[in-house]
């Protein structure tokens, strides 16, 4: 009998152990094809210069500026009202039938597919609006499609504070909103950092609903039309060069990039959420 | 006897209080006396936590909640429409969890002086100072007031929630059960500290432990299932109960 347990035991843990290897094995070996593939093809020129199929050129900053710019538009537009609804959902609205229909309207906005995000933003943003394919209009489609993320992810981390903070604080005679500036905001930093996380991949892999609303001009955008010019970012330009150009140097070099410029981002949105938990003495 | 003169601080009249269709309190009639210390007893659930959050209205941030009768503080009603931030400001109070903010010891203590328009840091080092002092902590925390609150003992934790509520200058200070979750040497400090405080301040302390209250209150209040069963001078309630119920419940022989 004991035994029996103990050999159930062993065979569940290799199994575990198994599993786990295999999922580790499997995305560092993806990780080194890319980059063993993509390396030879990088070197200063690829990501200083512009790109320019007729002089030859297929250096990828104008795709470098164009991810950004869309990242940090799409974030100044989301974050905000993200994280606003996020703090009336949990922390003003009155939890009934209103609040459960706009959680469930949130929740099945997350599961649409992307391109019908596209076609919404190329049918409103770029026609109706007169916006043209343009870092706006993307920037816009993109935020409608990572807002759900953000306002769950923000109504997580604003419910998972401990309510003991918000009793201590009103009893000392502060108003909801001192409180909620004062010790709730600031003990939800590091659960907004992961939203601001997810959107943040989210606005770099899609491909699709970019190509419809925020074009694919491979060119970095004049100074004084940064909005309403056209970019392409380097998820469209990995897919065009791939596909259409079967150029597999550029597009591996290009996915090593997307790689590192992610995982840069990743790292500085957890150091910005690390160093505010340290201050509250959290970690 | 002295006590018995004393000014009445708050005054309570015929307070019910329902959680929705539920009877919490009952017809609560209660005098309590300025700078005196008086406790609240009874087993779980009869209503004491309930009763403390009403006199600083704590119970508004609980849905459905319905309260009948007059709780007056100075004479001044404070269940019909008062400045409830105002009213929290002199009535301070104390949780039976410690909980500090998660931020340093000395933002903890400044916090409630920063909110009601204290800025200048000259004067906010000396009520955190004092404040600090008053909960007989300073000396304990004074060379790491810029370090998190998170990082200190439970005893501590709570002798600084103390601190952070003395430092709003309350008139009247309300404890639930607040050494319950301390060992015994934190507890006998927060005890003392209530015998210190009461020269300057009106104490209201929930507590389940007997021997607390015979020590530390001038009078005990004994509530069983929402009413108010007997309420008189300490002394009187442990040695001469009138009511048999007290009596059962004090030789702990309840149930
Ligand atoms: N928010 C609430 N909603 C509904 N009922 C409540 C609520 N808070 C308390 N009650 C009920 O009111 C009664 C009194 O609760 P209260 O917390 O005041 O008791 P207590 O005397 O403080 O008990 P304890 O000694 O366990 O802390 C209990 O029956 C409790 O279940
Ligand atoms: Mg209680």
């Amino acid at each position: 009998m004991r035994r029996r347990r103990k050999m159930k035991d062993w065979i569940l843990k290799s199994l575990i152990w198994f599993c786990s290897l295999l999922t580790v094995l499997f995305l560092v070996w993806m990780i080194l094809y890319i980059v063993s593939r993509g390396l030879p093809g990088i070197n200063w020129a690829f990501i200083t210069t512009p790109y320019n199929l007729f002089r030859n050129q297929t250096g990828i900053l104008p795709m470098i500026v164009g991810t950004l710019l869309l990242i940090v538009t799409t974030l100044a537009v989301a974050v905000p009202i993200g994280v606003a609804a996020a703090i009336y959902l949990t922390e003003y609205a009155r939890q009934g039938r209103v609040v459960r229909m706009i959680r469930f309207a949130t929740e099945s906005l997350a599961g649409i597919p992307s391109i019908i995000y596209g076609l919404f933003g190329y049918i409103f943003f770029k026609n109706t609006l007169h916006l043209g394919f343009s870092v706006l209009a993307g920037a816009l489609t993109l935020s409608i499609m990572v807002l759900p993320t953000i306002v769950r992810t923000t109504e997580e981390a604003l419910l998972s504070v401990n309510p003991s903070y918000r009793e201590g604080s009103l009893a000392l005679g502060a108003t909801r909103l001192q409180t909620l500036f004062k010790v709730i905001l600031p003990s939800a930093i590091p659960g907004i950092a992961t939203a601001v996380i997810l959107s943040m991949g989210r606005v770099i892999g899609e491909t699709a609903a970019v190509i419809y609303t925020a074009g694919s001009v491979a060119k970095i955008p004049a100074v004084d039309r940064l909005l309403t010019s056209s970019v392409r970012t380097l998820s469209v330009h990995l897919y065009m060069v791939a596909l259409e150009e079967a150029d597999f140097v550029s597009a591996f070099a290009t996915a090593t990039i997307l790689m590192i410029i992610i995982a840069l981002l990743n790292l500085l949105a957890n150091r910005f959420a690390r160093k505010i938990t340290d201050r509250q003495g959290m970690a | 006897m002295q006590k018995e003169i004393s000014k009445k601080k708050i005054v309570v009249k015929d307070l019910n209080l329902f959680y929705g269709e539920f009877h919490a309190l009952k017809a609560i009639n209660m005098d309590i006396y300025e700078g005196e210390v008086t406790a609240l007893i009874g087993p779980s659930g009869c209503g004491k936590s309930t009763f403390l959050k009403t006199l600083n209205r704590m119970n508004d941030l609980v849905e459905h909640v319905r309260v009948t009768g007059s709780i007056t503080l100075d004479g001044n009603e404070i269940l019909s429409d008062v400045d409830v931030v105002a009213l929290r400001k002199r009535v301070g109070m104390v949780f039976q969890k410690p909980n500090p903010f998660p931020m340093s010891i000395y933002d903890n203590v400044a916090y409630g002086p920063r909110i009601h328009g204290i800025k200048k840091k000259s004067q906010l080092d000396e009520i955190v100072e004092k404040s600090l002092r008053a909960a007989a902590l300073w000396d304990e925390v004074s060379d790491r007031l810029s370090k998190s609150a998170l990082g200190i003992s439970g005893g501590q934790q709570q002798r600084l929630c103390i601190a952070r509520t003395l430092a709003t200058e309350p008139e009247v200070l309300l404890m639930d059960e607040p050494t319950s979750a301390l060992d015994p040497i934190s507890t006998s400090k927060i005890e003392e500290l209530c015998e210190t405080l009461k020269k300057n301040y009106t104490i209201v302390i929930v507590t389940h432990n007997m021997q607390q209250a015979g020590r530390i209150s001038d009078r005990t209040a004994f509530f069983l299932l929402g009413e108010l069963v007997e309420y008189d001078l300490t002394e009187r309630i442990f040695h001469r109960p009138r009511n048999e119920k007290t009596e059962r419940y004090i030789t702990g022989r309840f149930g």
